[in-house]
């Protein structure tokens, strides 16, 4: 289980100017600025739960796990992650969890990958019969082959980074923090790691958190999503229930087996894109079966498919909201109310 | 994990250690030409006493004496080396300092097997200079004493202990100060004049030689020099191997104490 509480991580940044002048004044006197990474942010999650974790660029998403990993120190507020408390480090605490970081890596550089898993087995203390099993279970599952005994440097993106989600497993944490897993990684190999990360969620019974820019990631992982905006929260609950509060509304698709005048799919929901045998609407939730009836019946319908609006979409109206909100609340001194 | 527990994981960490060692063999045999400067000096100061014997305060150095001081101490400076500051400065600025905390073993055991795993490649090399110094000195420089051998041995571990600790304390400070590898530079300054590296320093004038038994540079490298070459008796050996060990400790704790205060202020930066 995790459970953060009024947690704050705030930095001192040291700012200045470009240039030779300024390089030369920060010398003698420098610029700081507090940066609120994390500002106060509360939620909790339960054992086995998938969450995403998800916010724009520099919103505080990776600063908030590496606080739940243990390596950053919280400024204020509580953190507990399976009892324990993460700063503190304890040995029992890093035996239950890992962070894998799309854009680091604990694979060593010089060495096949099958070094670090042996590392890894001493380090961890996984007995040798339980470590034999698990290596063979994600070598299968993450179809590692030999790649494990080829040095890190020669192997691809994709094959480092299922080597790195197989040297974060070895030790078989209980709570997984996943910071961008899928980055640069091809679309077929995305789909393999959302698969073989849903199913190590499955069989162990592993709570994950995870942050993403693919918002497929999320769709197909995650049941509940924390959006986190500025170190603020804006929104806490499941995916459906943050699309149906953002766009609550849905997209048909249309396609005609003959040519139908744009009038009548107006007058279906407003017309986002038009072709005379293909057209997309959109509409309002409780309008969809209504509408769906009466083009069956009306218009020569080949296929049709009802579709939420592309998560993509939903998040950036949601981040434009929560920046307008905060924006409001600042200006009247009203806290913003968090979604939820 | 208790300290025998993380001790267990030790043999682990330094055979994978020693596979990264020898994973490039181009780089090893650079490395080996990269570490010449006790031989460099050996020319030197042999031409030197080639001329006329060098009078330092305690003896007369001639050509075979500096041929045994400078072959033991390429031999002692091959087995006391540690990177470690270099190391923690880079894994401090890159972020990747984060993939090691988030192990169950300390940083600086890590640390120091990673250095100690370069040890048999090191021995090595060594080896056939252990030979020539056997060959060219006839044995004659080296003390007769067997319990002048059990202080070498352990000044060695004194030696690389002080000079880990330091390496550890000043890669820390890079957690205060983002980057630290000129402080390291400094030390290696003070080293390099101080330690016996270059000459020995029974050739300063009284005054400095005397200001060099107070400070640590002598102990990381110097005093097993001294031993090796039969400088000292079993009981002034001892005397001294007591003030390396006590410089051993004090940075041990210097390193430990920077470490553990500097990793709370690690702002895991990239990524």
């Amino acid at each position: 289980m995790i459970e953060v509480q009024a947690l704050k991580k705030h930095y001192q940044v040291h700012k200045r100017p470009p240039g030779v002048a300024a390089a030369i004044r920060s010398l003698f006197k420098r610029k700081y600025e507090t940066v609120k990474a994390v500002d106060g942010i509360e939620f909790s999650i339960q054992p086995g739960e998938r969450v995403g974790f998800l916010g724009p660029n520099g919103a505080g998403k990776t600063t908030t796990l590496k606080v739940l990993a243990g390596l950053l120190y919280a400024s204020e507020g509580g953190v507990t992650v399976e009892g324990y408390v993460p700063q503190r480090r304890q040995p029992e605490f890093l035996k239950k969890i890992m962070l894998v970081m799309g854009q680091k890596q604990q694979l060593m550089w010089d060495l096949p990958p099958n070094e670090t898993f042996e590392l890894n087995r001493a380090i961890f203390e996984v007995p040798r019969e339980v470590y034999t099993r698990r290596l063979k279970t994600l070598t299968e599952l993450l179809e590692l082959g030999d790649l494990t005994q080829k040095p890190t440097r020669q192997l691809s993106l994709g094959e480092r980074m299922k080597c790195e989600l197989a040297a974060a497993l070895i030790h078989g944490p209980k709570v997984l923090f996943l910071d961008e897993p899928t980055i640069g990684l091809d679309v077929s190999m995305q789909v393999s790691m959302r698969d073989f990360i849903r199913r190590y969620n499955e069989q162990e019974g592993a709570t994950l958190m995870l942050t993403s820019h693919y918002m497929d990631d999320v769709a197909a992982l995650c049941p509940r999503v924390i959006v986190i905006d500025k170190g603020q929260l804006s929104f806490d609950g499941k995916l459906e229930d943050l699309v149906q509060k953002v766009r609550p509304e849905k997209q048909i698709r249309f396609r005609f087996s003959k040519p139908v005048p744009r009038e009548a799919i107006e007058a279906l929901g407003t017309v986002v894109s038009y072709e005379p045998a293909e057209a997309k609407i959109r509409l309002a939730y409780d309008r969809v079966n209504d509408s769906v009836g009466r083009a069956l019946a009306s218009l020569p319908v080949q296929d049709l498919n009802v579709e939420n609006p592309p998560l993509e979409e939903v998040m950036s109206e949601l981040f434009a909201r929560s920046r307008a909100e905060r924006a409001a609340a600042s200006a009247t001194g009203s806290k913003p109310e968090l979604a939820a | 994990m208790s300290v025998f527990r993380q001790l267990r994981a030790i043999p682990t960490l330094m055979k994978v250690g020693f596979a990264e060692a020898v994973a490039y063999r181009g780089e090893m045999a650079v490395w080996v030409l990269a570490t010449t400067m006790p031989f460099v000096m050996l020319s030197l100061w042999s031409a030197v006493a080639a001329g006329s014997p060098v009078v330092g305060t305690a003896k007369t150095w001639s050509s075979a004496s500096f041929v045994g001081y400078f072959l033991a101490m390429f031999i002692v400076r091959q087995l006391i080396a540690s990177w470690a500051a270099w190391e923690i400065n880079f894994e401090v600025r890159q972020g990747t300092l984060s993939m090691r905390l988030l192990r169950p073993i300390h940083p600086i055991v890590s640390y120091a097997a990673a250095n100690l795993a370069y040890m048999p490649m090191r021995l090595m090399v060594t080896m056939p200079v252990v030979i020539g110094l056997l060959l060219s000195s006839g044995g004659d420089t080296l003390p007769r004493d067997w319990r002048v051998w059990v202080l070498w041995c352990l000044s060695m571990l004194g030696g690389w202990a002080i000079t880990f600790f330091v390496n550890v304390a000043i890669g820390a400070l890079a957690l205060f100060m983002e980057s630290s590898t000129k402080l390291m530079d400094a030390w290696l300054a003070g080293f390099f004049i101080f330690s016996g590296y270059m000459f020995p320093l029974d050739l300063f004038p009284p005054w400095l030689k005397w200001a060099s038994t107070w400070l640590p540079f002598r102990f990381q490298i110097g005093l097993p020099v001294e031993l090796m070459t039969g400088v000292h008796s079993f009981e002034a050996g001892l005397g001294l191997l007591a003030q390396q060990w006590a410089w051993a400790l004090l940075f041990m704790s210097v390193a430990i104490a920077l470490w553990n205060t500097g990793v709370r202020r690690f702002q895991a930066f990239g990524g």
